[in-house]
């Protein structure tokens, strides 16, 4: 009981560093997610420097992560392990590329301008979620790899 | 290509990209699991009672992160949102659909599938980069 509770206190603490992250970084900001897409105008490289300080960060985690067992509160590691380009993977993420590249936003993102009170965000959060749901719902969801249950 | 160095930020960019590879980095490590936002809320959609609640704690986390930027730091930062209705409910659908299709999204492919180098997400992240990058060039240069 206990540990559980740390557990999802952890979740949302986590969150909350990721959402800083994102506001910190200016990636909250869609105008500035489409400045760095605008390779025809005004370009705002910036978000090079997100991914790269994450990425850098990333390294050195997922490296070490991989040596584990299990993770700190004892639930199973869940790395994906496919290796595999299939149609599915170029699809998807071309179509998320359109819309992202249409309003400038992301999940994260949007998640986190809802929370400061864009009645837009809000919007687009909701077509979102319409969105997975219809994905799950028509093609059953992510092709799951045993490892991932 | 021309670089709007007003509007080029490399400080924040980078500091906030650490605290992103850090929240990615204790997300894996303490929870076993990759930090893919799409992934998170995606899995909300299979109604699995069990995993519903650390899901939702996290989308709260993400939720109120502007709240402690400000009462914490006195951060506000800007979010101009220029699209209208119509567009957000297309590029939303689009979004939700594509990561979830996809199995991820700029967190899950984008930050932690690169840090773990792998080949899936390589591909996904070049999908999704080129796809922005053409469909801004279209929007900004071709239609208008």
């Amino acid at each position: 009981m206990m540990r559980k509770s740390v557990g999802l206190l952890s979740q949302y603490l986590i969150g909350v560093l990721f959402g800083l992250g994102l506001l910190v970084s200016g990636m909250s900001n869609p105008e500035k997610i489409l400045a760095f897409l605008d390779l025809g105008g005004a370009w705002d490289p910036s978000l090079i420097f997100v991914m790269g300080g994450a990425v850098l960060v990333g390294l050195i985690a997922f490296y070490l992560a991989k040596k584990r067992t299990q993770s700190f509160f004892g639930d199973a590691l869940q790395i994906p392990t496919r290796r595999d380009i299939d149609k599915r993977l170029v699809i998807g993420s071309v179509l998320f590329g359109l819309g992202w590249g249409i309003a400038g936003f992301c999940p994260g993102p949007a998640l986190v301008a809802l929370g400061s009170g864009h009645t837009k965000a809000l919007i687009f959060v909701l077509a979102m979620l319409v969105g997975m749901a219809a994905c799950e719902w028509f093609f059953s969801g992510n092709k799951r790899t045993p490892a991932l249950k | 290509m021309q670089i709007d160095w007003t509007a080029f930020t490399p400080g924040p960019a980078l500091f906030g990209g650490i605290l992103l590879g850090i929240a990615a980095a204790l997300y894996i490590h303490f929870h076993g699991r990759i930090l893919g936002i799409s992934g998170i809320v995606g899995g909300l959609f299979r109604f699995q009672q069990s995993d519903a609640f650390w899901r939702i704690c996290f989308v709260l986390g993400l939720l109120t992160a502007p709240f402690w930027a400000s009462f914490l730091f006195g951060l506000h930062p800007i979010q101009d949102i220029q699209a209208e209705w119509g567009t957000l409910i297309l590029a939303g659908l689009l979004v939700g659909f594509g990561a979830h299709y996809g199995s991820g999204c700029t967190s899950g492919h984008g930050i932690c599938g690169l840090s773990r180098l792998s080949p899936r997400s390589l591909v996904a992240t070049a999908s999704f980069m080129g796809a922005g990058f053409l469909t801004v060039f279209f929007i900004r240069h071709v239609l208008s």
